[in-house]
C-alpha cells in the first residue's frame, strides 16, 4: 500500500520507557477539496493506527480527516522483553498494512 | 409555461432561484463551529466534567502553512498500574469537522505523550482532553494563528 517508516530503538534495558516513531506515506484526502474540473475528490483517509507489541496492544489512535498527508505519529512504551511490535495501519476502505520491528530487551 | 406571467416576475424568480442555489453551495463545504465541537466533546466523552490543568498542548503560536502542524500532547500522570492516562482526544473549533484525533493509551504506555502533524482550515482554539483512568476528564487549549489555510484549498492544477 504504501512506504512506511518506523524507528524503535534496537535494544532497551527492562522497563525503559522507548520512544517510537512512525511514518506511513498518504494523501489523507480530506473530501473537502474540489478538484480542477469541479468535482470534489472524494474521500481517502487512513483512519485507525495500532501498535501491538508482543500480542498486547499499548497504543492505539482513531485519525481524522485533520491529520496531515503522510501521517507521523511519535508516543512512548515500556519496554517490558524482547520482540516484536506489530504497527498497522487501516484505512478507511479496510485495507491494513503491516510492518513489524524487532526490540532487544536486556 | 405560463403566458400571464410578466417578464418581471420571471426574473425575480430567476434571481431568488440563483440565490437558493448559491446559499446551497456555500453551506456544503462550512467549517465546524465552536458549538460543533462542543458536540463532538459530548459525543466522545459523555456529560462528565472536564477540569483545567495536567494536559499540556503543544502548538505553534503561529502557524505558516496548516497544512502541516506539529502537535505534542502530553499528561501528568505516574501512569502506574493503577493511575493512569486511558484516553487522549484533540478537538478543534474551525476545521470541516470537529475531530482531529483520539488515542487510546493504556497501563504499558510509560509515559502519556504523543505527537503528531495535523491541519488547521483558520485561525481557531485546538483543545486537548485527557480521559483519566479514575474516570476524570482533563484539558487544555491552545490558541493558534494561521496564514495558509488547510482542508480547503484546490489542489495544484
Amino acid at each position: 500500500m504504501a512506504r512506511v517508516l518506523i524507528h524503535v530503538p534496537a535494544s532497551a534495558k527492562k522497563g525503559e520507557i522507548i520512544e517510537i516513531k512512525t511514518l506511513i506515506s498518504h494523501v489523507m484526502e480530506t473530501g473537502y477539496r474540489i478538484g480542477i474540473t469541479g468535482v470534489p475528490i472524494p474521500r481517502d483517509i487512513i483512519d485507525d493506527f495500532v501498535c501491538i507489541y508482543n500480542g498486547e496492544e499499548v497504543f492505539r489512535a482513531k485519525l481524522y480527516p485533520a491529520i496531515a498527508a503522510n501521517p507521523y505519529i511519535t508516543f512512548f512504551t515500556v519496554a517490558t522483553a524482547s520482540g516484536t511490535l506489530a504497527f498497522s495501519w487501516t484505512d478507511q476502505h479496510g485495507a491494513t498494512q503491516v510492518q513489524t520491528a524487532a526490540i532487544t530487551v536486556e | 409555461m405560463d403566458r400571464n406571467r410578466s417578464r418581471r416576475e420571471i426574473l425575480q424568480a430567476a434571481a431568488l432561484a440563483g440565490c437558493g442555489a448559491l446559499l446551497q453551495l456555500s453551506v456544503a463545504p462550512a467549517a465546524a463551529t465552536p458549538e460543533m465541537m462542543q458536540d463532538a466533546v459530548r459525543a466522545v466523552i459523555g456529560e462528565a466534567p472536564v477540569q483545567k490543568g495536567k494536559v499540556k498542548l503543544d502548538l505553534p503560536p503561529l502557524v505558516e502553512n496548516g497544512n502541516s502542524v506539529s502537535c505534542t500532547v502530553s499528561v501528568e500522570s505516574p501512569m502506574t498500574a493503577d493511575d493512569y492516562v486511558k484516553a487522549i482526544h484533540v478537538f478543534n473549533e474551525k476545521n470541516p469537522q470537529p475531530n482531529v484525533i483520539s488515542v487510546k493509551l493504556g497501563r504499558r504506555a510509560g509515559r502519556a505523550s504523543f505527537s503528531t502533524r495535523i491541519r488547521l482550515a483558520d485561525s481557531q482554539t485546538v483543545t486537548a482532553i485527557a480521559e483519566m483512568s479514575d474516570g476524570s476528564f482533563w484539558s487544555d487549549d491552545a490558541d493558534v494563528i494561521v496564514t495558509l489555510a488547510a482542508c480547503i484549498e484546490d489542489p495544484k492544477p
